[in-house]
């Protein structure tokens, strides 16, 4: 591959012997340390989640609001998804509440005006979603026009068309398999028991899957000569995962089981984070949003990253706006309100950057699952939605200034 | 005694200017007299430290971070900010032009300055009327409430001038105010010089343009690798001596043994012609017909705004210009260019002159930036193969001797060396047949040069074609094979390295088109 001969000279490539010294005791601790500072977010989750267990003397790790708490976040975790991605690339998106709200109405003159079957009635909309984004992607691709004012700009005529859609109206009364999408369970195919036995089915097969691809990709990474953490914190920070999704999964079966919109939360989450991990697409997302020009001068088509980007995020909105649609069994003039500050917010809080080129679907998740705790845990406390909006907005600036001072400390740009 | 007379005459001393950066000594004990009254010419070539010298003079880097004496109006000044000096009546104009274009040129004159009447409002009569006395001064025939964006860069340039007479300025320094002219507004430019002259204003001028030197310099001092190596009267100024101040030092193993195994030809570019992108009436690249052969390393030597990088983008995949013509050859055989992607695939690399800008993604780590333009040489079904990326940057690690912990690293945080071998592991894992090097070594230091020019030795070894841009004479002289010379977009000779001396070479760079 390379057309270089160069006299081996690792003794001086090594320009990083820092401390020969430095002991396995220290090492160790600067892994540990290291993997904090980088999961700072999770531990602000955790954080969270303690707190408002303490303050709702328990009543929000029941299994019943558990389960709500996945069911009432779907769609802003759906959101959430492109949208970090959006902003990776260093664009934003203001028209997916609205976005939402018009494929809910569409949706429901497919399903319940036009009396189409379920499946064609979710795929059509769907196809909706994915053409405004190819409308507002080629304004913002292809023509130049920054993603703020299309988006802006889209945020009023989506809403306008679904107000035109609904003609004054709601539409309501969805088939009970489209409403599935919001409300069901798993355990409705089977029949219910006391303990769900294929959700905790699934939860062994997920942790499993889990462990086989942890110790692949350590194998890999030790057989390709690269640095890997000590077996001990490896091994402990699996068993915790393994803790954590095994109390989740009891909790959700000892209720009613896995809900569809977790299952589709999943299998987004597995999808999304290939593609920003390891695809070309995903990196050259991470490309433009790091250096637009550098991008562009290694050959990356930046433009038709940028469209593609956008048919997507429409698509992620259509999805969530399906779901939610289907959550209330009614499409609605107010759906999608405000969806986009939750989503816009769940990227920031989950460590993406405001100039682009840094964030992780995984990030987004949790900073989604954080205001959805925050939500939840003060709506059981009796807090008022105008107190709840405070705090929100409290959270969101001292997130990313935390983010903002620990770069700043780490010595980055 | 003389020390009297010269305190007496001298507006300006610079004495024992030292200015370090990490790693780098940019000024050794530089010094330079300037007398009242006169136009005092700084010559050098670029990364002399000319720029950086009056940073000093200017505040920009203040005083403290800087050894030695700035002596003006005989009192030593120590000047915390630009502020300061411009209150002390030095006023720098830079060569990119400090002016905010949506204001007009009243208000840009007057910008922190602003003309106040009763209350402490603007008064805007006044700043009109005054701005219109300013520019009568400077001869620019211009309303003073047109918006700076509709007058072109000489005037601008104008502008900047009665900006800075605004400020009662007594020590005016240009840095390479003619570079972005033509030929009208240059001499107008340089006579309103010798005007400011006689009117008492004294003048530093920074340039390498011989033929202005000599026509407004009452002296000049030329610089070369951060030291002053001499003054000359205007009397005893020829363009022979300056050249050889400026590019006079040792060439002795500054770069390795290179001993070329020249093949066919591998890239032909015919007729080559691009525009500005803003004004396509502006010949950028005219006309411009090159060759590389396999296994040769191609100079490209230019003043700035010669057109080297302009040419070196336009053919990269048109990412500069507009109304680009012209064919291109690889192998004999006629591409197209068109996109980056299309001159990727027809086997064409180009590493651009600002690695931070253009070059690298810094907030990412030097696998994913060496990877970056040939992904799909490590995916299968749009997946990357994680490891072996990781491998191979790893292989470049080592063979380029990248300086980083791992390949894991940031390539922000970096040393210029270790950036620039980034950027040419990504376009050699690209695997080109003609890599076009842009400044490859700009703001290297020197033992990381050497090891860049070996690589491009290895490269050239290899059977590639290799251009390099460059503004350093005795670089391109210490690698090349064959040498063209450009000057105002156009091709002005072509010297194989046998001919090619510097002033050989500065002749044909500073060959004007005739008129």
């Amino acid at each position: 591959m390379s057309d270089l001969e160069t006299k081996p000279s690792d003794t001086t490539a090594a320009g990083a012997q820092v401390n020969p010294v430095e002991n396995k005791f220290t090492e160790r601790l600067s892994h540990i340390l290291g993997d904090l500072g980088k999961n700072g977010i999770f531990i602000a989750l955790i954080v969270v989640v303690v707190l408002f267990s303490i303050l709702t003397n328990g009543i929000l790790l029941r299994p019943q609001n558990i389960s709500n708490l996945i069911v009432q976040n779907g769609y802003i975790l759906v959101l959430a998804i492109g949208m970090v991605m959006v902003i990776i690339a260093g664009h934003i998106d203001l028209s997916v509440g609205s976005v939402a709200a018009f494929v809910g109405a569409v949706s429901g003159v497919f399903a319940v005006q036009w009396g189409l079957p379920w499946w064609l009635s979710i795929i059509l909309s769907l196809l909706v979603g994915a053409l405004v984004g190819v409308w507002q992607g080629f304004w913002i691709a292809f023509v130049g026009i920054p993603a703020f004012i299309v988006t802006l700009a889209g945020m009023l005529i989506f809403r306008g068309l679904a107000l035109v859609v609904l003609g004054n109206a709601n539409i309501g009364s969805f088939p009970a398999e489209y409403r599935a999408l919001g409300n069901g369970f798993l355990t409705d195919l089977f029949g219910e028991f006391e303990l769900d036995p294929l959700t905790l089915g699934i939860a062994a097969i997920a942790i499993i899957a889990l462990f086989v691809q942890q110790f692949r990709t350590r194998k890999a990474r030790q057989s390709y000569g690269q640095e890997v953490e000590p077996f001990a914190w490896f091994l402990t920070k699996l068993v915790l995962v393994t803790v954590a999704i095994g109390l989740f999964a009891f909790a959700l079966a000892s209720y009613k089981g896995i809900p569809v919109t977790l299952i589709v939360l999943a299998v987004l989450v597995l999808i999304y984070g290939i593609i920003m991990n390891r695809s070309t697409f995903g990196r050259h997302i991470y490309a433009i949003g790091g250096n637009l020009h550098a991008a562009e001068l290694s050959g990356i088509k930046t433009r038709n990253v940028t469209f593609w980007l956008f048919v997507n995020m429409g698509f992620l909105a259509a999805l969530a706006g399906l779901i939610f649609t289907a959550r209330l069994n009614l499409a609605g003039p107010k759906a999608g309100d405000g969806f986009e500050l939750e989503a816009i917010s769940a990227a920031f809080i989950g460590g993406a950057a405001v100039q682009g080129g840094v964030g992780t679907i995984g990030g987004a998740i949790i900073g989604g699952l954080i205001i959805g705790v925050l939500n939840n845990g003060m709506s059981i406390l009796g807090i008022g939605i105008e107190w709840q909006q405070a705090v929100k907005g409290l959270v969101l600036l001292l997130a990313v200034a935390f983010d903002v001072y620990n770069k700043r400390r780490s010595g980055g740009r | 005694m003389t020390d009297d007379i010269q305190a007496r005459t001298n507006i300006l001393e610079m004495q024992g200017i030292t200015k370090t950066f990490p790693g780098v000594k940019a000024l050794q004990n530089v010094t330079v007299d300037v007398q009242r009254g006169e136009v005092h010419a700084i010559c050098g070539e670029n990364g002399a430290g000319k720029s950086t010298l009056m940073k000093v003079l200017s505040g920009v880097y203040p005083y403290g971070t800087y050894d030695g004496d700035i002596v003006f109006e005989n009192e030593v000044v120590q000047f915390r900010d630009i502020r300061d000096s411009e209150a002390k009546g030095i006023v720098i104009i830079h060569q990119e032009l400090a002016l905010s274009p949506y204001l007009s040129i009243a208000e840009n004159i007057f910008l922190n300055n602003e003309q106040k009447g009763a209350l402490g409002l603007i008064d805007w009569n006044k700043t009109n009327h005054e701005a219109a006395k300013l520019l009568a001064r400077v001869g620019l025939k211009e309303n003073p409430t047109t918006k700076v964006r509709d007058i072109g860069v000489g005037k601008q340039q104008l502008v900047e001038i009665a900006k800075a007479l605004s400020k009662r300025v007594k020590l005016l320094i240009l840095d390479e105010p003619t570079a972005a002219l033509n030929d009208e507004d240059s001499d107008h430019l340089l006579n309103l010089i010798l005007h400011l002259k006689e009117q008492g204003i004294t003048s530093i001028i920074i340039s390498h343009k011989l033929n202005e030197i000599k026509k407004v310099a009452d002296s000049v001092t030329v610089i070369r690798d951060g030291k002053t190596i001499e003054t000359i009267a205007k009397t005893d100024v020829t363009e022979e001596r300056i050249i050889k101040d400026m590019v006079g030092r040792d060439l002795e193993h500054r770069y390795p043994d290179h001993t070329p195994h020249i093949g066919d030809e591998i890239l032909r570019v015919e007729d080559w012609t691009a525009h500005h992108p803003q004004d396509p009436t502006r010949v950028m690249v005219d006309n411009v017909n090159i060759t590389v052969r396999r296994g040769e390393i191609v100079g490209i030597a230019g003043l700035m705004g010669a057109g080297r990088t302009e040419f070196a983008m336009s053919l990269f995949g048109r990412t500069y210009g507009s109304k680009i013509s012209g064919r291109v050859f690889i192998d004999g055989k006629e591409v197209k260019t068109r996109t980056v992607s299309e001159a990727i695939e027809n086997g064409l690399a180009y590493a651009t002159e600002d690695r931070k800008t253009y070059g690298l993604n810094l907030i990412d780590d030097i696998k994913r930036n060496i990877s970056m333009a040939a992904l799909d040489k490590l995916e299968r079904f749009g997946i990357v193969d994680d490891g072996k990326e990781f491998q191979v940057a790893n292989e470049y690690r080592k063979s380029m001797n990248i300086k980083a912990p791992s390949v894991l690293s940031k390539t922000g945080k970096l040393s210029g060396g270790n950036q620039q071998k980034v950027v040419l592991s990504k376009w050699i894992y690209s695997d080109p047949d003609v890599l076009i090097l842009d400044e490859p070594t700009r703001g290297i230091d020197v033992g990381a040069k050497y090891e860049i020019y070996s690589i491009i030795n290895k490269l050239a070894a290899a059977g590639k074609g290799i251009v390099v841009i460059s503004s350093e004479l005795p670089e391109l002289l210490g690698i090349c094979d064959r040498i063209y010379a450009l000057s105002e977009g156009r091709i002005t000779g072509e010297l194989p390295i046998e001919e090619a001396t510097p002033e050989s070479l500065l002749k044909l760079m500073t060959m004007e088109k005739p008129r």
